[in-house]
């Protein structure tokens, strides 16, 4: 297997800038201007080498994996395996088997809930969750709860935007099985003290699942340090292509855990009397997975090992003050003020509704998202119906946000 | 940008800023409610009967200013109107916003909804209040969606 990560480069990149010419799709106009795109919390775009992997994988070594004899799926596994021995190293999992590969964050979180949670939950038990929760953080543990009897409660949050840990801790007990809090927000950018957290759940005798999806693209996530049961994250808010994503989960769980779909690839034996399932992680990736998207994957763990973190964080929190500063001149309500944030602005104009400002910013060529988020909730607890949110990346820079203003200035004339 | 002026004209602007027929009516006959989950809009639809005729409507909830624009024109147009009429120009709307049919003419002020047709993603915001108004006078639903 050509399993072994590539070796760390002597220097990491510091010029976060120059970054920025690694992405094509950045380099086009939209509307007869150039392309400022500000949606990488919905999705970020794809870096040259991944591209160049998926060209690469996909008209030469496509085939089935773990399947075939010949060359071709030989190629295929191992570049498949590559990549999961890539995101293991890159997260510091202690083993492979610990890395199962999903259509992205909500079919982890699906999987947990309803594999986890299926088989532990009982009628009283509860799953803590919190206010701030994007709805595919929600919904599963929903659904786990009306089929087992169990309780959802989520923990409120403050006016900040920030999780109120007294409230939480007090809402902690004996009957809380499931902890599952975002690592980032997306509707307001808050970075949550997840450490704080999974040390005060595993206190209470809780299994934790983080919401990686929108941290990863920000910040450097050791599963070990942090003791997480389950991170779950998705391959395209990191710079790689839509449909693969990770559950890294706790080996001893994954053990215990019953398979969540059943298919090929997650079986050894089978007969119409009983099934062996496969070793971990296959026991939980059945039928043939989206091998490209893995191996992409891979690509965009290699691109973002070259990358020093440090100048990374200082350059998007350079960007989030400016872009704060400047919609704040202009009389912007910011929705989502922590203390600590990562690259997202969501904000409301008095005059202009946030679906007519995407519109008017759009028609200048800046993508920013607009409405509730897939985060209900948050809107409801901070009063408003949809909120504007501009979310940047590494290769986002100071005249994008310019950009962004100058849309924003455009709608209040026309709101004038 | 003049597609943005077009969809953003004067009327549209005038009819978000100070919305007409806008609060609840007490004893309506009818309560629909009208929501667009990708954006949030929201509205209800209140309605008073007079036998075939609607004797009063309004609307209250929050929306972009397409969706806002949309109801207060459409209350205003259809009210005193014969719900065979109301369904009538729900059609002749409808084929507007799809940029078919040439009803245009007839819709007088309410061909100020026309501009939606260069924003796809926008047709929506202006079709949620017709719909909401179709089935307050067809009666089969109370709640519709634009999903």
């Amino acid at each position: 297997m050509s399993a072994s990560p590539k070796a760390r480069p002597e220097r990491l990149i510091t010029d976060i800038a120059s970054l920025r010419a690694r992405f094509p799709a950045l380099d086009q106009q939209v509307h007869g201007k150039r392309l400022v795109y500000l949606d990488n919390a919905a999705s970020s775009q794809c870096p040259d080498v991944v591209l160049e992997t998926m060209l690469e994988q996909q008209s030469r070594n496509h085939a089935n994996v773990h399947r075939g004899v010949h060359a071709l799926s030989q190629r295929a596994t191992d570049a498949y395996e590559g990549a999961r021995e890539k995101v293991r190293a890159y997260l510091n999992a202690s083993g492979v088997d610990e890395i199962v590969f999903t259509r992205g964050t909500t079919e982890s979180i699906n999987l947990v809930a309803s594999s986890l949670g299926g088989s532990l939950l009982e009628p009283g038990d509860e799953v803590l969750i919190t206010q701030m929760e994007h709805h595919s953080n929600i919904i599963p543990w929903q659904l786990v709860c009306e089929r087992t009897g169990a309780r959802l409660v989520p923990a409120p949050i403050t006016d900040r935007g920030e999780i109120d840990l007294d409230a939480f801790e007090k809402l902690l007990n004996e009957r809380t099985r499931i902890v599952a809090v975002a690592h980032v927000s997306n509707a307001l950018g808050t970075v949550n003290p997840v450490e704080r957290i999974v040390e005060l759940a595993h206190r209470a005798g809780a299994y934790v699942l983080v919401d990686g999806a929108q941290a990863m693209a920000h910040m450097r996530v050791d599963v070990q340090a942090l003791d997480c049961d389950f991170y779950a994250f998705s391959g395209h808010k990191m710079f790689a292509p839509t449909g693969i994503g990770v559950l890294y989960a706790k080996r001893a769980l994954l053990e215990r855990m019953p398979p969540y779909q059943g298919g090929g690839e997650m079986i050894l034996t089978v007969s119409f009397e009983k099934t062996v399932y496969n070793a971990l992680p296959y026991k939980f990736e059945a039928g043939t997975p989206n091998i490209t998207g893995a191996v992409a994957l891979g690509a965009a763990v290699d691109f973002l090992s070259t990358i020093d973190f440090d100048a990374l964080a200082a350059h998007e929190h350079r960007l989030l003050d400016y872009a704060t500063e400047k919609v704040l001149a202009l009389g912007a309500h910011v929705i989502g003020t922590a203390e600590s944030k990562a690259g997202v602005l969501s904000f409301v104009l008095d005059r202009v509704h946030a679906h007519d400002v995407g519109t008017i910013v759009d028609s200048e060529g800046v993508a920013i998202r607009t409405g509730h988020h897939c985060a209900m909730p948050v809107m409801e607890r901070f009063g408003v119906p949809a909120t504007a949110r501009a979310s940047f990346a590494l290769y986002n820079n100071a005249d994008d946000v310019d950009r962004l203003i100058l849309g924003l200035k455009r709608a209040l004339e026309i709101f004038a | 940008m003049n597609e943005l002026r077009d969809l953003y004209r004067e009327v549209i602007l005038d009819h978000n800023r100070s919305p007409r027929n806008f609060g609840e009516i007490d004893g309506a006959d009818r309560v629909v409610e009208g929501v667009n989950p990708l954006c949030g809009d929201r509205l209800t639809l209140y309605l008073k009967l007079d036998e075939n005729r609607i004797d009063d409507i309004k609307f209250k909830g929050s929306g972009c200013a397409i969706s806002m624009a949309s109801s207060s024109l459409m209350t205003e147009r259809v009210k005193g109107a014969t719900v065979e009429e109301s369904l009538s120009l729900f059609e002749k709307v409808h084929e507007m916003l799809a940029g078919q049919g040439n009803a245009i003419d007839e819709l007088d002020k309410l061909a100020a909804l026309s501009g939606v047709r260069e924003f796809p993603t926008r047709v929506k915001c202006a079709s949620l209040a017709w719909h909401a108004l179709k089935s307050a006078l067809s009666g089969t639903d109370d709640r519709v969606s634009t999903e």
